[in-house]
């Protein structure tokens, strides 16, 4: 038994390339639930981290919310939240944002936590208003890491998306988990690994997002 | 109610039972982690040149995801607890060389000359100085893989059962009973929580020397280097 010639037969075998269980719409179903998960938690998360960040306030709090939302299993909150709302996609983005938004918002904080005082100092005795002060000043210095705590929440958000196969929605965890029931290895190890390239890419995305947006000052000091 | 903790015999453990279980899944692989990280980490921090690879490489690992990583390891060790315990260790083995490495290097340049001069050799120096010092960065990181492994044993339930307390949710699918699967995810997150706040009281006791109140301390912004404000950030960037 070797993975790698399961993995070259699952692609190889022409059928799993079209129709409704094929690879690019399970593909494309994945990226599309990762995104909704990714946008909602973003939405929550940066815009609190943000301005508790600037001024500094509610770090406590913050940490507390972060423990609490790890703490909760993203599959067992899957399961219960199937049993109270019944099927459908809120009881997939539910696990998927509470997911993701501990990392969003601790690493936001932190991130313009540890702005260098001086150039903000400087910024706000020019007569800069508060708001610009935090996005012309604080959030380009604070980008790389921001976009790390991001770049987290999204390689969790597609990891544990799989999981969403399991109540019966699309995805690339389809692959698994009928392979699991279905006792075809040849499907459950391809499953796994377009998780991991997906994974993977995500990695590179960020990488590539990190490259264009942070200025070329900010990057050659870190 | 009074069938919360009932549990459905096919599960062969009582609600203690299943607890013990959870916790060993779970926290025997972030000891595993911890006991393979801290010599990867002080090799990073000797070799320098070792850390970024060794970074990108525990990046990539990080983000192979769970459920793939389970599935792949059934071809070797089946679908026992040990399946669900390798990729536990290797998240937190990931979550933790970096807070090591970081915790590690942060110790000021001044207190490293002194121990030297006090005539501590490179390995007492380690154990007495360099580790007690990074404890701040070090528990950080393992309260992250702490927290992240209780809470993913669950998934141990689709490779077989062997998730412990995420078992509860298979029975509350065919049992129809839905208190099951409350009773899971609560016990779950209570546990994690526990285990965080353990971990918080274990750094204080090994951190007599640090101020109480740390936050209040950092909203000074003070440009004094203090182990602890750079453990924060580090440690969310292990997580990655």
């Amino acid at each position: 038994m070797n993975v790698l010639n399961f993995v070259n037969a699952f692609f190889s075998d022409g059928a799993h390339w079209h129709g409704y269980d094929g690879i690019p719409t399970r593909l494309a179903e994945h990226v599309q639930y990762s995104l909704i998960a990714l946008a909602i938690a973003a939405a929550v998360a940066l815009p609190v981290g943000l301005v508790t960040g600037h001024y500094g306030r509610g770090g406590n709090a913050l940490a507390l919310i972060a423990t609490a939302g790890r703490a909760l299993p993203s599959f067992g909150l899957l399961v219960l939240m199937v049993i109270l709302v019944g099927f459908g996609m809120v009881p997939v983005m539910v696990p998927l944002v509470v997911l993701a938004v501990p990392p969003i918002l601790v690493t936001t904080y932190e991130a313009l936590r540890s702005v260098d005082p001086s150039p903000v100092d400087a910024a706000r005795g020019m007569g800069m208003h508060e708001s610009r002060i935090l996005f012309r000043v604080e959030v380009p210095v604070a980008l790389p890491l921001i976009l790390s705590g991001l770049r987290s929440a999204a390689i969790q958000i597609v990891s544990t998306a799989t999981i969403a196969a399991y109540i019966g929605v699309g995805g690339l965890g389809r692959y698994i988990i009928d392979g699991l029931y279905q006792r075809d290895y040849e499907k459950v190890v391809g499953g796994a690994t377009l998780v991991a390239v997906l994974a993977l890419a995500t990695l590179g995305v960020f990488w590539g997002a990190a490259r264009v947006a942070v200025s070329p000052g900010v990057r050659r000091g870190a | 109610m009074n069938r919360f903790f009932d549990l459905p015999s096919d599960l062969q453990h009582s609600w203690f039972g299943l607890i013990g279980l959870h916790l060993r899944e779970a926290l025997l692989p972030v000891l595993a982690g911890l006991v393979v990280a801290l010599p990867v980490a002080q090799l990073c921090v000797r070799f320098r040149w070792l850390y970024p690879p060794v970074l990108g490489l525990t990046t990539v690992l990080y983000a192979i995801p769970s459920l793939a990583f389970f599935v792949v390891l059934i071809d070797y060790t089946g679908q026992t607890e040990l399946t669900v315990m390798i990729p536990l260790a290797v998240y937190s083995l990931v979550v933790l060389v970096p807070a090591i490495v970081d915790g590690v290097r942060s110790v000021p340049q001044e207190t490293l000359a002194a121990a030297t001069a006090m005539g501590f050799g490179p390995v007492r120096r380690y154990f007495q100085v360099q580790l007690p010092i990074a404890v701040p960065a070090i528990v950080a990181g393992l309260r992250v893989a702490t927290v992240s492994s209780i809470s993913l044993v669950s998934v141990g339930m689709l490779i077989g059962n062997q998730g412990a307390l995420g078992n509860l949710l298979n029975d509350a699918n065919i049992y129809h009973r839905p208190e099951l699967a409350v009773n899971s995810v609560v016990t779950t997150a209570a546990l994690a929580i526990l285990a965080d706040a353990a971990l918080v009281l274990v750094r204080l006791v090994l951190t007599p020397w640090m101020p109480r109140g740390t936050r209040r301390v950092r909203r000074t912004r003070t440009a004094t280097a203090r182990p602890e404000p750079a453990a924060q950030p580090v440690l969310e960037d292990a997580v990655r």
